[in-house]
């Protein structure tokens, strides 16, 4: 998957709203979605294709009705590749740190 | 399509086989290297022999074997489809209790796959609602970085 279109989608605050509708209510067909937004439903719609392009929404079909889900595997790619990492790193310190000072507890034994 | 609504849908597109999806959802040995969360945790492996109607078990990869997830083998396609209950072992007999896990695999051509994961009737069960939420993600985002790349994004740490 682009991560250039993940940052693109997420670089649009109408979208990330939209996020944040599915997050509050999962599984929203496009007419529950337009309730809460303030704009035609063409525009929706083309915001939710670019979600859908960027992997971060997913459709199921129930019947005739589309269903759009959140999809947090690419933002969680994300967290892991800039953040998850650093955290574990400030993990590994810290074990050494408590490590070394256990081993100088044993050197004045 | 489905005629229920289910409560979360995760989708990934990863550069491999559907074998080889398939084979690192139902292979321990597989499933140890990337089924991982937090680093002084054990693995998980899933263990049955697939086939429909027996049981699996989501277990801990280490001395204790601890199921912390069991379930029945309803759907079992290889190397596209896998559908299974997942429940709590000790709620295991009562079948009302149970949510329903969903693998599905398709070629996407050019050497890709798309691997859908739904997990459906979860809403009897808030607890079990919340704690699944946020992993599967991660277990996706590993499980496309072992195909991908080799190793998945966490590796496992031996204990200090």
């Amino acid at each position: 998957m682009d991560i250039d279109k993940v940052f693109k989608a997420l670089a649009d605050p109408t979208r990330r709203r939209l996020l944040d509708l599915l997050y509050k209510a999962n599984g929203q067909t496009l007419s529950s979605l337009c309730v809460n937004m303030d704009m035609t439903r063409q525009a929706v719609t083309q915001h939710l294709q670019q979600l859908e392009d960027a992997n971060l929404v997913a459709i199921v079909w129930r019947g005739r009705e589309k269903l759009h889900y959140i999809n947090t595997v690419p933002i969680h790619e994300i967290h892991e590749r800039w953040i998850g990492k650093f955290e574990r790193s400030r993990l590994d310190t810290l074990r050494n740190l408590k490590r070394r000072l256990e081993s100088d507890d044993d050197d004045k034994a | 399509m489905t005629m229920t609504k289910p409560d979360y849908v995760y989708v990934t597109y990863i550069a491999t086989t559907p074998e080889k999806v398939w084979q690192a959802v139902t292979d321990p040995e597989v499933t140890r290297t990337y089924w991982i969360g937090r680093a002084d945790a054990p693995a998980r492996v899933n263990v049955s022999d697939w086939k429909v109607g027996s049981r699996w078990e989501h277990q801990r990869d280490d001395e204790t074997h601890i199921v912390d997830i069991a379930g029945t083998v309803l759907e079992s396609t290889p190397p596209r489809r896998l559908v299974m209950t997942w429940a709590r072992p000790n709620e295991f007999d009562d079948e009302t209790t149970h949510s329903r896990v969903t693998f599905e695999i398709e070629p996407q051509g050019d050497g890709v796959i798309r691997l859908t994961v739904t997990h459906d009737d979860l809403a009897k069960d808030p607890k079990m609602l919340a704690s699944v939420s946020g992993g599967w993600p991660r277990v996706l985002s590993n499980l496309k970085s072992l195909l991908e790349m080799g190793h998945a994004l966490q590796p496992p740490r031996s204990a200090p």
